[in-house]
């Protein structure tokens, strides 16, 4: 397949907000199941095994006009959990025979019980996670919520989740981790060889397509890629954080990559890359899972930071490791979790001497004018002022 | 309402005694530093005082600033100054309104100066936005920050999984911490006696707020509740004074209700009850005077409400427990209101419709709080649903001024109450 081809696919991926390549997964077969989550973090390897398709629901994004979710929320909530709900009372939910809605901040929190209530006939799970780190403590806590969460999906298959399901999913979850690190460094090599809206998209197939499929699309891609000859701009090199739930929409990735923005590295879709290592395939599957998550794991604003000087170091790392020329902090309106994190981040940056631009959005956001602005004026002090 | 009523506030004993130790507790924390003393700043959901007693540590609750000063109508400038200090405009005002202070010179509501803590406890109870909070804080203090982290109670019950993961973390990592940060060992049976005074207020407490249900009303169970709550969600909790001061605050009401008269409000007695309401949601600190008024001078009296519920749930029998003291900690700690599932909070709030007889239900949503404020117009349906027994929304915040309207607020709430009487009236017909 050429690039345009692969890409095409997942901008129809992307567009189809009533979900049909999942509808066409569960067609496929009698009896298959299809779990939804919402940002950041859910060991999609459990429901893999469970042989149920993972999906991941990060709101309607711009083209969906949100009806009744605006019903539900008043006007200082962010857009995720008014556009899930409109998701959801519309039926493009209907393929889905449960949700998952991870820690991550009192309004995901509370849509699980605004889930339970509106979809009684669908499993709904809220998935706590530690915010301590000790393996004793946390890890003993941690991995019963896995087991509890094995146990439950388990009855929903009809079967139990055998040791060697889980570490065979781990094993294609690895790879697709693999996968996605490859894209990733090959667009911080030559990001104008693999554009970010391009990369973006072919992240959010990940979130309908079975993990095999995908990481094959994405090896595809980095292949395709490497054939054709890209005009190279002098734009400068940034990561994008912030934008670990709420979705900004793809017009606005376009926008800073046409104000002279390549973006080298960011949080998109955190749960692609929120394991930072192989999960070892062998041993007790629940407490590799458990290790990786409370020692190999990305840092985000969702997750406590035991040690005020370890604050901004992820970040730092990942200006320094994709050789980004600055930051730009695109957060979600009312966004607590990103806002509030964001000035500690600034002040690390301003430590160690990285520029940074700041603005805020929402799914839907139309006026992109101001932030293409805003993007270029950040993209030209760079390659004016820093030597 | 009693329009004689004189101008100033009037205060009963039990309110004398609680501005005492109120400003006996900013007093101590004004002098801490220079006098020795260690000092544990802490949250108020889930808060652990009786432990914190057991090192002998001030207790410093950075909320408590923040709501002293909204009512002390010095919130304002502190919350733009955070914003000018980089804060964003959206996020909590709790925060911004303590990130001011701290910019402005740390002074406390009472104009004493705030000490820097010793340690940070974070009980990471019902919210999220504490996490970041005390992250913020910790920027500017060189002090350790412990984290227990309380499971989130999203199928409506404690699993032995969430209590054996606080137990765990309060036996080997916030106790050690506290030890080594006070330099004081710990001792079980001095934890004991506290949570045995704790137990003692919790049953006074729970008699006080569950005395609406007789008819008229001799309390007002949010805007009163929210000075009775107070020593038992700060500092005071487990301290003979406590004790003290609900058997007082008990004295007083059943006097009341022995006379057949309403709760005091601060312009007197309360007039002839009309309405009986149910409350969910926080006060408005910015105008509570004015906010309050809204109501008693319609006749709506507050019987039930679940704000009084933040800092702990009491009246479904749970008490701090001598017998077993960390797990009972752990239990308190993870059945604050806020970390009750969206069904549960519904579930709760339709009991007490039913259990206080109230007409109705009010939602005062403050933008600052989303672990309270999302899912709220969905609570709003069900209730009305459930109960049959209509329901108001309203928007304020907790101490940012700019987002109390009043001539918005009260045109809804005159409109409700009319609504109310006339659903009143068409029923009695």
């Amino acid at each position: 397949m050429t690039v345009q081809q692969i890409v095409d696919r997942c901008q129809a991926l992307f567009d189809d907000l009533d979900f049909n390549a999942v509808k066409e997964w569960k067609a496929a077969e009698p009896g298959r199941k299809a779990i939804g989550y919402m940002p950041i973090y859910v060991p999609r390897e459990i429901i893999h095994a469970a042989g149920m398709l993972p999906v991941g629901i990060f709101g309607g994004g711009d083209q969906l006009e949100v009806i009744h979710g605006d019903a539900y929320y008043q006007s200082y909530i962010c857009r995720i959990p008014r556009s899930t709900i409109e998701l959801g009372l519309t039926g493009r939910l209907d393929s889905l025979d449960g949700m998952l809605f991870p820690s991550i901040c009192d309004v995901i929190r509370n849509l699980s019980g605004m889930w339970q209530l509106l979809f009684k006939d669908k499993y709904v799970r809220y998935f706590d996670v530690p915010q301590t780190y000790r393996d004793d403590i946390a890890g003993t806590f941690y991995i019963h919520e896995l087991q509890s969460l094995r146990d439950d999906l388990g009855e929903l298959a009809g079967r139990p989740i055998s040791d060697d399901d889980l570490h065979q999913s781990i094993a294609l979850y690895n790879d697709n981790r693999k996968a996605i690190a490859e894209l990733y460094q090959f667009r911080a090599d030559q990001p104008w060889q693999a554009p970010t809206s391009e990369l973006y998209l072919l992240l959010r197939a990940g979130m309908v397509l079975p993990v095999e499929e995908h990481s094959q699309l994405l090896r595809d891609y980095v292949a395709a890629a490497n054939l054709v000859e890209r005009p190279r701009r002098d734009n400068c090199r940034v990561v994008v954080n912030g934008v670990f739930c709420e979705q900004p929409p793809l017009g606005l990735i376009k926008s800073l990559e046409m104000a002279g923005c390549y973006v080298v590295d960011d949080d998109f879709l955190l749960i692609t890359r929120w394991l930072l290592d192989a999960v070892p395939t062998t041993g007790d599957p629940m407490e590799n899972l458990s290790k990786a998550f409370l020692h190999h794991s990305a840092a985000t604003s969702a997750k406590f930071e035991p040690d005020k000087a370890d604050k901004g170091k992820f970040l730092i790392a990942q200006v320094r490791n994709s050789g980004a020329e600055g930051v730009i902090f695109a957060a979600p309106s009312f966004c607590d979790p990103a806002l509030l994190d964001r000035p500690m981040l600034q002040e690390a940056l301003t430590q160690n001497d990285i520029p940074f631009t700041a603005f805020k959005y929402a799914e839907n956001t139309g006026q992109l004018q101001a932030i293409r602005e805003q993007a270029g004026t950040f993209a030209d002090s760079i390659k004016l002022w820093s030597a | 309402m009693n329009k004689t009523a004189p101008l100033d506030v009037i205060k009963e004993p039990s309110m004398l005694k609680q501005k005492e130790m109120i400003d006996t507790n900013f007093k101590s924390l004004s002098t801490a530093n220079e006098e020795g003393r260690k000092v544990c700043s802490t949250f108020v959901p889930g808060n652990l005082n009786e432990l914190l007693m057991c090192f002998d540590f001030t207790r410093n609750f950075p909320e408590i600033n923040a709501l002293q000063n909204g009512m002390r109508k010095k919130s304002g400038r502190l919350i733009m100054e955070a914003e000018r200090n980089g804060q964003s405009e959206d996020v909590c005002t709790y925060v911004k309104s303590d990130l001011g202070m701290m910019l402005q010179g740390n002074i406390g509501p009472t104009g004493d100066k705030l000490p820097d803590p010793d340690v940070l406890l974070l009980s990471y109870t019902g919210c999220f936005t504490f996490m970041k909070w005390f992250e913020l804080v910790r920027e500017k203090y060189d002090c350790e920050t412990i984290m227990l982290h309380v499971p989130y109670q999203a199928d409506g019950k404690i699993t032995k999984n969430m209590r054996d993961y606080v137990v765990k973390q309060l036996k080997e990592d916030v106790i050690p911490t506290l030890e080594r940060v006070s330099g004081v060992k710990f001792d079980m049976d001095r934890l004991r006696q506290y949570m045995r005074q704790s137990a003692k207020a919790e049953d006074d407490l729970v008699w006080i707020l569950q005395s609406a249900k007789n008819r008229p009303s001799p309390i007002d169970a949010f805007f009163g509740g929210v000075y009775y709550i107070g020593p038992i969600f700060t500092a005071f909790r487990g301290t003979e004074a406590a004790t003290e001061y609900y058997r007082v605050l008990r004295g007083e009401i059943q006097q009341r209700l022995a006379n057949g008269q309403g709760p005091v409000t601060p312009e007197g007695d309360f007039g002839k009850e009309r309405f009986r309401l149910v409350v969910e949601g926080t006060p408005n600190y910015t105008n509570f005077r004015e906010f309050w008024k809204m109501f008693y001078d319609e006749g709506a009296v507050v019987v039930a409400s679940s704000y009084t519920k933040v800092g702990g749930v009491y009246d479904f029998g749970f008490r701090h427990d001598p017998d077993h003291p960390l797990e009972s900690l752990a239990d308190y700690c993870l059945g604050c209101y806020t970390n009750l599932s969206l069904p549960a909070r519904i579930k709760m709030l339709c009991n007490y419709m039913d259990d206080y007889q109230a007409d109705g239900l009010v939602i005062n949503s403050v933008k600052s709080c989303n672990s309270f404020s999302a899912g709220q117009l969905l609570m709003l349906r069900e209730i009305e649903k459930r109960t049959g027994k209509p329901g108001a929304f309203i928007e304020t915040d907790l101490v940012d001024p700019r987002y109390f309207s009043a001539a918005n607020v009260k045109n809804r709430l005159e409109s409700y109450f009319q609504m109310l009487q006339q659903k009143g009236a068409h029923q009695a017909a």
